[in-house]
């Protein structure tokens, strides 16, 4: 199949065969980032514009890292998004940007939906790189490509997803994807973090880790926020890490090849204690090294028209 | 259709269709207007030949022929946000929606809280308005919720009532006291019920739709909380409450239970939330920002019946301009606000056209109820009186176009659509105020 898109916005309007396609090419490209020259020719001449109004690093890195080795030419422009911050629009920012004639933006925005509203005033592609609590749909899709990759297959899984839900993007992408994929997807946490009338998306809720562990062939454990205690949504952070903190002995009563993922930046010792994160069931670093191969499967697929 | 200009303020509507909601009038009349003033209401009035060239005769046939409207609940903008909206272009709206009196709400720059603030509006209005301005003062001074305004002079500078809307009054005990003060000077106390550390950070309804797309949600809760406290301290106080833009089905319940046990209480809804849905913001769209948001279906059911059996009194638009400055911007930081003087009337009447409200309900809606809530001398056919009159076509079919609208602003989530029935002329004291032909 060819991939048609102008934007990749979201893993909720994408087809199952789109993601199919997307995790394909993000194998094959893959093996590129083994070489001892990791780079391919396939964007030379494409410019790309990384467009952050959030602060991130890992996930900037990721897309340039995968931008260059395409051979794109990439720029980087970090802001702030405060509301506050009174000055030139990001509509302005970005027609100003757009008549530089770029082919890619990479976008990330601390509101709900910016990507989306950009995606509609640019005839550039865009990326969503996560938007407010919205979609992360690179993240999820390379957790998608790790869990495939040790696991197989998506279908019939069982995916346990920790932590605060309702400030996720990477939890609703997931979802989201997950579901398409045909695999089971259960959501933990105190009510307080899962938002209201989520299993309208297709998801069980459980407010028992214990209960939702034994089960579960993934466990994928999101950061808790310190800010989430100020906000009336926890007492503290101490209690959070005894209820669902993931760590050894709950480890326990899971399954011998569970699989432990973090989007990261991890909270060590909050949500997941550091023996689990380094531990044998980890793929966090996998997750790491399948994010670049993604993103690079995303620009070769959008930089293509 | 119209014999010439010579003789201001001589009418006679001929052969329209004539709603008068307050006494139940719904008959094919002749309405006369003689010096700006209601002569009467007849089946047929011969007129002398010799009077003919004084009095513009105007063919209603078709035409609704009714009191025109009173909007007891608007933003004028004027002081302080004169890019948004001025009382001139708010009153040139407001008589192209047929209304002849809107009632102003205080959160202006600076607020409307004193008998000074009230006054630049009233003279505004008379200088440069094209239609009557009701001045609604704030409950406490700068809408800070710390003292009570002077409602005394407030009153006697011409405010017909006053609200915290905008920025709702979160102490009970201030409510308290302010249903108690204003009755003491007959003023009537309106409140936007929102539970602010409910609606904290929220920017759509929250269910379904805002978890889906990650935006924080406002919940039904926020509202019929603040509904059910005011209710109370209207029972506890005996006096008058109105509830303003009223938007969820357990804020319907809630009034419509008081009501029965006594409680002196009124209410209003917005077009929106008996029309618009929440699903309508899959697309991020600004235009659907408003506060209180727009609710589910289940919602706009029971505001319907709410509407039908007479829980909730009156339609009002809360016309809240804003310019693109504010609107066309990331969804978290846009400004809450729809328009609707230039779109209330189709919408209304495609609640009679869905049998919800017969044409005479229909109408009180926007004319007697709002105005008797408000103690105001508009939306009614008095004889002797000067003469309001707005004659409507309900049938015409055209695709709404807001760049054509006399607002300042557009923000207007119906733009586009296609709509049934239009205001075709308004009459404010006798004189044309508005006309499409
Ligand atoms: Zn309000």
């Amino acid at each position: 199949m060819s991939f048609k898109r102008k934007d990749l916005l979201g893993i909720r309007d994408l087809e199952v065969d789109e993601i199919e396609h997307i995790l394909e090419m993000a194998a094959s490209l893959k093996e590129i980032n083994t070489r001892t020259i990791k780079k391919v020719p396939t964007l030379r001449g494409k410019t790309v514009i990384h467009l952050f109004y959030e602060p991130s690093t890992r996930t900037r890195t990721s897309f340039d890292i995968a931008a260059k080795r395409l051979s794109a030419d990439t720029y980087s422009i970090t802001a702030s998004a405060s509301s506050l911050v009174k000055g030139e629009t990001l509509l302005d920012t970005l027609k100003n940007l757009e008549a530089m004639k770029p082919d890619i933006f990479v976008i990330r925005h601390t509101a709900s939906g910016t990507p989306h509203r950009m995606a509609r005033h640019t005839s550039a592609s865009v990326i969503n790189a996560g938007d407010g609590m919205h979609e992360h749909p690179s993240q999820a899709l390379l957790d998608m490509m790790t869990i495939l990759e040790h696991k197989k297959r998506l279908e019939g899984l069982n995916v346990l997803i920790v932590g605060d839900i309702t400030h996720s993007r990477v939890a609703r992408s997931n979802i989201w994807g997950l579901g398409k994929m045909g695999a089971k997807v259960i959501l933990c946490g105190p009510k307080t973090l899962i938002p209201p009338e989520i299993e309208s998306l297709g998801v069980q809720v459980c407010y028992r880790v214990e209960e939702a562990i034994a089960d579960a062939d993934v466990i994928m454990v999101l950061r808790l926020q310190k800010e989430r205690q100020q906000q009336m949504l926890l007492p503290s952070l101490r209690e959070y890490s005894i209820y669902y903190g993931i760590n050894r002995e709950r480890l326990g009563k899971a399954k011998q090849d569970v699989l432990i993922m973090h989007p990261g930046p991890m909270n060590r010792g909050v949500e997941i204690s550091p023996d689990v994160a380094d531990g044998p069931h980890s793929v966090i670093l996998d997750q790491v090294t399948n994010g670049v191969a993604v993103r690079m499967a995303l620009l070769y697929l959008l930089g293509q028209k | 259709m119209v014999n010439g200009e010579e003789h201001e303020g001589n009418w006679i509507l001929r052969n329209g269709r004539v709603l008068d909601p307050e006494r139940g009038l719904d008959k094919v009349c002749d309405v006369l207007v003689l010096g700006g003033r209601l002569v009467d209401i007849s089946p047929h009035f011969d007129l002398p030949s010799d009077r003919l060239s004084e009095i513009k005769e105007i063919d209603a046939a078709g035409k609704w022929v009714v009191p025109a409207f009173v909007d007891m609940h608007v933003h004028l903008r004027e002081p302080g946000e004169e890019y948004k909206e001025t009382i001139e272009t708010g009153t040139r709206a407001a008589v192209a929606g047929g209304y002849a009196a809107v009632a102003c709400m205080p959160n202006t720059r600076p607020v409307n809280d004193c008998a000074a603030v009230t006054e630049f509006i009233l003279d505004r209005a008379r200088t440069r308005g094209s239609c009557h301005v009701c001045p609604v003062g704030a409950i406490t001074s700068g809408l800070k919720g710390e003292n009570l305004s002077e409602f005394g002079e407030l009153r006697d500078s011409g405010a017909v009532a006053v609200s915290d809307d905008g920025r709702p009054v979160m102490s009970s005990m201030m409510m308290r006291r302010a249903l108690e003060y204003a009755k003491t000077f007959g003023l009537l106390v309106i409140s936007h019920a929102e539970d602010l550390a409910l609606s904290a950070g929220g920017l759509m309804n929250e269910g379904p739709i805002s978890t889906l797309l990650g935006l924080r949600g406002i919940p039904a809760a926020a509202e019929e909380i603040m509904i059910a406290r005011d209710l109370i301290l209207a029972e506890t106080t005996g006096c008058r409450l109105h509830v303003a833009h009223v938007s969820t089905e357990g804020s319907v319940r809630l009034i419509r239970e008081a009501r029965k046990r006594g409680i002196p209480v009124t209410a209003e809804t917005a077009p929106h939330y008996f029309t618009l849905t929440d699903d309508l913001l899959m697309t991020f769209d600004t235009v659907y920002k408003v506060n209180p948001p727009i609710r589910t279906s289940r919602d706009v059911q029971a505001i319907r019946e709410g509407l039908a059996d007479g829980t909730i009194d009156a339609i009002a638009t809360d016309h809240a301009p804003h310019s693109a400055v504010e609107k066309d911007t990331e969804f978290e930081y846009a400004a809450n606000g729809i328009i609707g003087l230039e779109s209330a009337l189709p919408l209304i009447l495609a609640l009679v056209r869905e049998g919800i409200l017969s044409p005479l309900d229909a109408m009180a809606k926007v004319s007697c109820n709002p105005s008797r809530i408000l103690g105001v001398p508009f939306g009614r056919f008095r004889t002797g009186a000067a003469a309001c009159v707005t004659i409507v076509d309900p049938d015409i079919s055209y695709v709404l176009d807001a760049d054509s609208f006399f607002s300042k602003s557009r923000n207007c989530p119906f733009h586009g659509h296609t709509m049934q029935g239009q205001v075709v002329m308004t009459f404010v004291d006798g004189k044309l105020a508005f006309s499409r032909i």
